[in-house]
């Protein structure tokens, strides 16, 4: 992370996006193909390879299986075995209560900058999938939220003194990263909602 | 006591005819607007934000539904009507600024203050300080052709203003600007907005969006939302870092 100080002005210039976690790639995805439906480990890799298409990389059954085991630990969902006939039983996971909670908080909270096109592109893809949330909601409540921070930066500007170049030229590097971004919400509610 | 809203519009729909196909560019928008308000319209081209703003103004007709300004039904106006409407408390920044060819800038923006009744004298103050603030006190003398486009922008921003309307409804008023020209436009109309007038301004600049107190935004002709702006949390000492951080 960079940070560039000029007078009493600091701007983390920061622009590398934060790594995807595992959290975020493959604990929320796979919460939320359960809030649609129950199923079973090989159906959701499944499922994430048809939701993401190219735009995501689908963990390997492996990872999942892990993923899942620590989900059921934590209490976000729950397995019952089902018998076959002819092979050995299969899990079929389904979320509880906690699980779904833990869902909408994720689904309800405005994300700040950098993280943008990774989570709130999750977000954006699972959301109404579950049925907790919509995308045009979702859009609005990012919209205006970055909004605000573009407002922030605006009054910031005001009060730095004009004689403060570089802290100007800062302030408005972020306000152009923030109008792409508000531009890029702009096309996801065109072409999604 | 209760003020009436400064613009009112009931399901007001607008349909274009292009050859023998049916336009609908907007798609019943109810909206209202309270004096001293500062809106920004937003949405991607051809979402209907001009086509709203030149009805709200007078300039199209609507199809059907309605449209009160400051308490008085205007969609039924006659022409001339409007235009004495306008004349008195309607000040308008358009995409295409239509200034008067054959006569200075500072008579052209002096006009609508003399139209409006000011003295001389009070025209020429107003117009002094419109374009100082636009930073183009030097040009007054000039003829409009002379200028730049974002020269003749900020003048038909002046003009729009000289007035001092009780609305004013601004197309893209940053549309062809550069940053520094923008920051200006942006500075004036916080200004006057901060002195009370009330702004309709549509903008695809989320910057110049961010000065308004409310956003609405388009797609289809339809309204998607309609929202204030957070308040800009104002603490001691906040600065660049603090903002960004955030982001982290
Ligand atoms: N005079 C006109 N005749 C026919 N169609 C028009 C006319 N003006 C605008 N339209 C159409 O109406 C829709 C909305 O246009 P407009 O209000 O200019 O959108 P915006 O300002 O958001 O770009 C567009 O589809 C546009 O092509
Ligand atoms: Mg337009």
């Amino acid at each position: 992370m960079h940070v560039i100080h000029s007078g009493n002005v600091t701007v983390n210039t920061q622009c590398d996006y934060a790594p995807v976690t595992e959290e975020m790639g493959v604990r929320l995805p796979l919460l939320a193909l359960l809030a649609k439906e129950p199923a079973h480990g090989y159906e959701l890799k499944q499922a994430l390879e048809q939701t993401f298409g190219a735009a995501y990389p689908s963990p390997n059954i492996g990872q999942i299986y892990v993923t899942l085991g620590r989900l059921e630990k934590d209490g976000l969902i729950r397995a019952v075995a089902v018998e076959q006939s002819s092979r050995p039983n299969k899990k079929v996971y389904f979320l509880t209560q906690q699980g779904r909670e833990a869902l909408i908080a994720w689904a309800d909270g405005p994300l700040e900058g950098p993280r943008l096109r990774d989570e709130f592109f999750m977000k954006l893809v699972l959301a109404p999938m579950t049925g907790i949330a919509d995308r045009g909601a979702l859009i609005n409540r990012q919209t205006r939220h970055f909004l605000g921070l573009m407002r922030e930066l605006h009054h910031l500007s005001e009060t730095t003194s004009p004689d403060d170049r570089y802290a100007h030229l800062l302030i408005e590097g972020a306000m152009l990263h923030l109008q792409a971004d508000l531009d890029w919400l702009e096309r996801c509610r065109e072409e999604l909602t | 006591m209760s003020e009436d809203p400064v613009v009112k519009t009931v399901n007001p729909v607008k349909i274009y005819q292009n050859g023998d196909v049916p336009v609908p560019a907007v798609r019943g928008v109810d909206l209202q607007v309270e004096a001293g308000e500062f809106v920004a319209v937003m949405g991607p081209s051809g979402s209907g934000k001009s086509t709203l703003v030149h009805m709200l103004g007078g300039l199209d007709q609507r199809t059907s539904g309605e449209i009160w300004i400051s308490g008085k039904r205007a969609d039924t106006l006659s022409e001339s009507k409007w235009a004495l409407l306008r004349r008195r408390g309607v000040g308008f920044v358009f995409q295409f600024f239509n200034l008067i060819g054959n006569m200075t800038v500072a008579d052209n923006v002096e006009l609508p203050a003399l139209l409006a009744g000011a003295s001389p004298r009070e025209a020429r103050q107003r117009r002094e300080f419109l374009l100082g603030e636009l930073g183009l006190a030097a040009r007054a003398d000039d003829p409009p052709a002379r200028l730049a486009g974002g020269e003749q922008q900020r003048v038909a921003l002046a003009r729009a203003l000289a007035h001092e309307p009780s609305l004013l409804l601004a197309d893209e008023p940053t549309g062809n600007l550069d940053t520094r020209n923008t920051r200006d436009v942006l500075r004036l109309l916080s200004q006057v907005h901060k002195k009370g007038q009330t702004i309709i301004m549509v903008t695809h600049d989320h910057r110049a969006a961010s000065c308004a107190d409310r956003v609405i935004s388009l797609l289809d002709g339809q309204i998607v939302d309609d929202a204030p702006i957070p308040a800009a949390r104002r603490g001691p000492r906040r600065n660049a870092g603090d903002v960004i951080e955030l982001r982290g």
